[in-house]
This record gives structure tokens, C-alpha cells and sequence, in this order.
């Protein structure tokens, strides 16, 4: 195979839920379509991987310093749904069940992988907590990482006066939010309790 | 001596009518029709007897009999990943096509479990089907390492609670993660106790979920059945003193304060399930398993196997399958007679190998010759 199609292939294949066999077959397919896909894919890729960032505030990514959730006069400023990356954030957009503000933390605390506090956006959202905050909904996933950072960002936001709840798990073990769907979402976000209370 | 079937009005019944192996181990493509309601491998040893029981052992949750790397499972000389298991099972009156493997279409490699076409949990397969076994390995069980205990007692609760798994997983990972942690040498308090509230928990589900199918069991065995004595189980660990003297809330405070006392006194040791160890007495003599002879050990181990048996055919109305690997060469006439009859009247199918057919005189079971040409293993199956 020619290097730099082998090159293409292998890229391709470390994309989460891609693999080598999907690659070749995802490379044959835009080959197959230069003009209609191929380009056009090549220039937004260019101009994305040029123009997102990470929002200032919450973590969300968009194209300004602080994205259109965070300047969005309508949303409930009060509160605060904490997720772990921003496929979180665009499931819970997607079910529409949700009026308030985002933090995205970037990943869970796992000692394993050496991922700690210091890794993750903890600080900012300590800092916005104590900003006019009345609830903040802990929204992580039911695995062992997702439920240790819940149980830290607990210890780390109790000293402040703000009420901290979480999703209630209906939701399968392991199960992330991405996975869901709306009306579970829904209804888990309806359920959320104050942590130690259940 | 009990006589009575053990689901008496109820065809209690789970059996596998077909087996189809490609790319397992040795097998290459092999595909038997079973007609009996036992089954009998006869060969040579090494000629594939306990590969074909661990083919039907994976149709179950779990890692299946020989606990093996995903890796060590497809054919060798297949040079591929893939491999596939896949039989018709009979229960309620229904034939159910389960599966399992690795599909060629694969890209994460991962083992799937399929029901009728569907890719599905293994918890939804756990409700549909358990296999337990006895292997040779096994036959040290009650001098064997603590570890090895509690991977047998395991098992006897994921038959019932498929979700078991994943609590002792979570467990194990939370402990790997605060040794993680305390190798670093971060002096991170929250992290810490977030991760031991997590043990805490996890800890004493786990352990609630052991003894509560302890607790179950010796109800069932201690009387003993057909030739096989009474057997009680006990567990002891630190968690399991906790929950005797309090509340489960109470036993979660104390593993917390312990861990953390300990932690701060420079103390990295953790007591809990991971440590915890299962013994076995005669229900009739009082006397522990691990001091009894050989022969005696294996008669308490078939005896626990066959009421965790029973239990899960009046419970879920169906019977486990049991492999019982070389585990007929070993017992004397009666025994065997009161094997043959045990299995019978637990209504379960029973898997059965060894090299010699008249082992097993008085065995109502479909015979399966396997032999093994140049590495690759091939069936014959017999008219009976
Ligand atoms: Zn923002």
C-alpha cells in the first residue's frame, strides 16, 4: 500500500469506536467521493482544529473565549450540571430537559492512569461554585472513576452553601450519558437527589 | 435420604440441543446434535474433552472454566481473532439460539453474547442460562489458596445475580486505584476518602451478596442428598464480624475510619472481601473440609455444586448445565450410581468426560468421541 494512504488508514483507525478494518473501509468511501466528501471534510477539519476552543468558563467547546451557553441571558444561572467531557454536555442539549449552566471536567479522577484533581477543570468550577450558585448537579457517569470524582467534588463543594445533588442512577453500571437516551435522561435528571440522602 | 425431584410438577429444564464450535481452540468447524438428556465426551487426554466444556462454559457469564485470556481462545492456526460458540438451548419449552465469541467483523476484539441474533448483556444471558463445573483443578479447593475460594463462591452468586460480576469488578478497581494512589505518595485527602466511600460501599455489597447466597445454600445442603454428605459454609473476614455486630450503614462508617486510620498511621493493609475466606464443614461430623481425605473433599465440593444446583432449579425454575470434568474416574460404584441418579433428579444436563466408556454404566447420555488429528480436534457422535 502506498505510505501515505497507509498513513491516512492508520490515523483514522486510533479514532474512538473506529478500527483498522473500518478505516480501510472509511478511506475507500471518501476516495471514492473526492469532491462531494473528501475536500470539503479536509476543509472543515482544518478550520475547526483552528477556530474551537475550550469556553473560559464551563469547558464547553465553541468558537468565542466563553460559548454561546454561558452568554445565553435566558439559561438559570443558579445552577450548575457538572459532566465529564462535552459529549455529556451535547446529550443532555440533545434531550432539552435542562435550562441551566454547564462544567465540563475533561475526564474523571483515576490514580491508575494518573489522571488527579490538578488534570481536570476542579479549580474553575470551585471558583464559580462560590459565585451566586444555588445547586450544582453532579451529572458522571456510574463508574468507578465517574462515582470517586462525584464523591470528591461532594467533599470539596459541602463547605460552601450551595446544595449538591446528583442524577439518580436508573442508569445501567458503567452506562455513560452519552449512551442514553432523552426520556431516561429525563427522568434521572427529575430524580436527582441531595447526595447522603438516599 | 431424599428421593423426590426437586421441582416436583415442574419440568424444570435447561438443556443444550445442539453445539456448534468454529475456530475454538482446537476445533476448527465442529457442529454435534445432542438427544439425550446427558452428554458423554469420551477421548483421549489433550485430545479436547475440556475445551469443548469450556466452549460451553463461555455461553455463560463470566470467563468461563478455565478463567482464560481472551487472547488464548481463538485457533491457532486460524491465525484470526474470531472464534464462535453457539448452541440451541431448550428451557420453559422454548429453544433459545445463545452465542458467544468474537465476531470477524469485529474491531475492538471484545467478546460478544448473543441471544437469537441480538447482541445482548451478559446479565440479560444470566437470566436465560448458568453453567457450573468441577474440574481436576478443583479438587484442592478446600486447601487451595483463599483466592481460589472465593472465586468458586463467586460464581455461585453470579448464577443468581449476573450484576455480581460487576460489583466484585468494581471493588478490585477501587482498590487497585487507592493503591494507586498511596504509591504516588499524594497526600490528597478528599481524593483518598472519595475513593474509600467507594470502597466502603462496594465492600460491603459485595460481601452482603456472598452471604446472602451462603445463608441460602446451607438451607439447601445441609442434609446431604442420594451419597453425598451435608456441607455448611461459612465466611470469615473483618466486614463479615461488621455486619454480624450492626447495621450494613455502620459496617460502611467502620471500613471508612479503619481505612483511614490505618492509612494515616503509615499502614497500607485493607481488610475486606478481597481478604475475606469461605471454609467448609460436614454438616453431620462437624469437621472441617480441609482436614478431611481426598476422597472426602471431593464428595463435600460435588455435594455443594449439586445443592447450588438444586437451589437455582427452585428458584429460577430451571437447572444450571454441569460440567463435571474427570470427576467420575475417581469416585467409587456407589458414588457414581449416586452421581448418575443426583443429576437426574436435579433435572440438570450434565456434561461428563473421561477416557473409559465403562465409567459410566447407567448413564443416559448422548456419546461424543473426540480426537485429535495433527492439532485439530474432530467429533463422531453416536447413534444411541
Ligand atoms: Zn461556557
Amino acid at each position: 500500500m502506498d505510505s501515505q494512504l497507509d498513513n491516512l488508514i492508520r490515523r483514522l483507525a486510533r479514532l474512538p469506536g473506529l478500527g483498522p478494518r473500518s478505516a480501510r473501509r472509511a478511506v475507500l468511501h471518501l476516495l471514492q467521493n473526492r469532491d462531494r466528501l473528501m475536500l470539503p471534510l479536509a476543509e472543515d477539519l482544518g478550520q475547526v482544529a483552528r477556530n474551537i476552543r475550550s469556553c473560559a468558563n464551563c469547558g464547553n467547546l465553541d468558537t468565542g473565549d466563553i460559548c454561546a451557553l454561558c452568554r445565553d441571558a435566558q439559561r438559570d444561572r443558579q445552577t450548575i450540571c457538572v459532566v465529564e467531557d462535552v459529549g455529556d454536555l451535547w446529550a443532555m442539549e440533545r434531550a432539552a430537559v435542562y435550562r441551566g449552566l454547564y462544567h465540563v471536567l475533561g475526564g474523571t479522577l483515576s490514580a491508575i492512569d494518573g489522571r488527579g484533581p490538578s488534570e481536570l477543570n476542579i479549580d474553575r468550577l470551585l471558583t464559580r461554585a462560590r459565585e451566586q450558585v444555588g445547586e450544582v448537579i453532579l451529572a458522571l457517569p456510574a463508574t468507578v472513576e465517574g462515582q470517586t470524582t462525584a464523591h470528591y467534588l461532594h467533599e470539596k463543594l459541602s463547605p460552601l452553601s450551595i446544595e449538591v445533588t446528583r442524577l439518580a442512577h436508573g442508569v445501567p453500571v458503567g452506562g455513560e450519558l452519552d449512551f442514553l437516551d432523552d426520556g431516561t435522561l429525563a427522568q434521572a435528571l427529575k430524580a436527582r437527589g441531595r447526595i447522603g440522602s438516599q | 435420604m431424599e428421593r423426590q425431584q426437586v421441582a416436583p410438577g415442574r419440568q424444570a429444564e435447561a438443556q443444550l440441543t445442539s453445539l456448534s464450535l468454529r475456530d475454538f481452540r482446537n476445533y476448527a468447524d465442529c457442529r454435534v446434535t445432542i438427544g439425550a438428556p446427558n452428554v458423554l465426551l469420551l477421548g483421549e487426554n489433550g485430545s479436547g474433552k475440556t475445551n469443548l466444556m469450556e466452549a460451553v462454559s463461555l455461553l455463560a457469564p463470566g470467563r468461563g472454566l478455565r478463567r482464560a485470556r481472551a487472547e488464548h481462545l481463538p485457533r491457532q492456526d486460524s491465525g484470526g481473532e474470531q472464534w464462535a460458540v453457539s448452541a440451541e438451548l431448550l428451557t420453559a419449552g422454548e429453544v433459545i439460539r445463545v452465542g458467544t465469541g468474537v465476531p470477524a467483523d469485529s474491531d475492538s476484539g471484545r467478546r460478544i453474547m448473543r441471544r437469537d441474533g441480538e447482541t445482548v448483556s451478559q446479565t440479560e444471558i444470566g437470566r436465560l442460562l448458568s453453567v457450573s463445573w468441577l474440574t481436576p483443578r478443583m479438587d484442592g479447593i478446600f486447601v487451595d489458596s483463599p483466592g481460589a475460594r472465593r472465586r468458586f463462591l463467586d460464581r455461585l452468586v453470579i448464577a443468581f445475580d449476573a450484576a455480581h460480576i460487576g460489583r466484585t469488578n468494581r471493588y478490585e478497581k477501587l482498590l487497585r486505584e487507592r493503591g494507586a494512589l498511596l504509591a504516588e505518595g499524594r497526600a490528597d485527602e478528599a481524593w483518598f476518602s472519595a475513593i474509600e466511600a467507594s470502597l466502603a460501599e462496594s465492600a460491603i455489597a459485595v460481601t452482603a451478596a456472598r452471604q446472602a447466597l451462603i445463608a441460602d445454600l446451607n438451607a439447601e445442603a445441609a442434609a446431604g442428598w442420594f451419597d453425598f454428605p451435608g456441607v455448611r459454609l461459612a465466611l470469615d473476614g473483618t466486614v463479615e464480624d461488621w455486619l454480624a455486630e450492626g447495621s450494613a450503614l455502620q459496617a460502611e462508617d467502620r471500613f471508612i475510619a479503619v481505612a483511614r486510620t490505618r492509612r494515616m498511621a503509615g499502614d497500607t493493609a485493607l481488610a475486606g472481601p478481597h481478604s475475606s475466606d469461605m471454609n467448609a464443614v460436614n454438616s453431620h461430623t462437624g469437621a472441617p473440609a480441609h482436614l478431611a481425605s481426598t476422597g472426602q473433599q471431593k464428595a463435600l465440593l460435588i455435594a455443594v455444586v449439586l445443592a447450588h444446583a438444586r437451589l437455582q432449579a427452585r428458584r429460577l425454575g430451571r437447572p444450571p448445565l454441569l460440567l463435571l470434568d474427570d470427576v467420575v474416574a475417581h469416585l467409587d460404584v456407589a458414588r457414581r450410581a449416586a452421581l448418575f441418579e443426583a443429576v437426574g433428579a436435579v433435572g440438570a444436563q450434565a456434561w461428563f468426560s473421561g477416557t473409559d466408556h465403562d465409567d459410566f454404566e447407567g448413564l443416559d447420555a448422548q456419546s461424543l468421541s473426540i480426537s485429535a488429528d495433527a492439532g485439530t480436534a474432530s467429533i463422531t457422535q453416536s447413534e444411541e
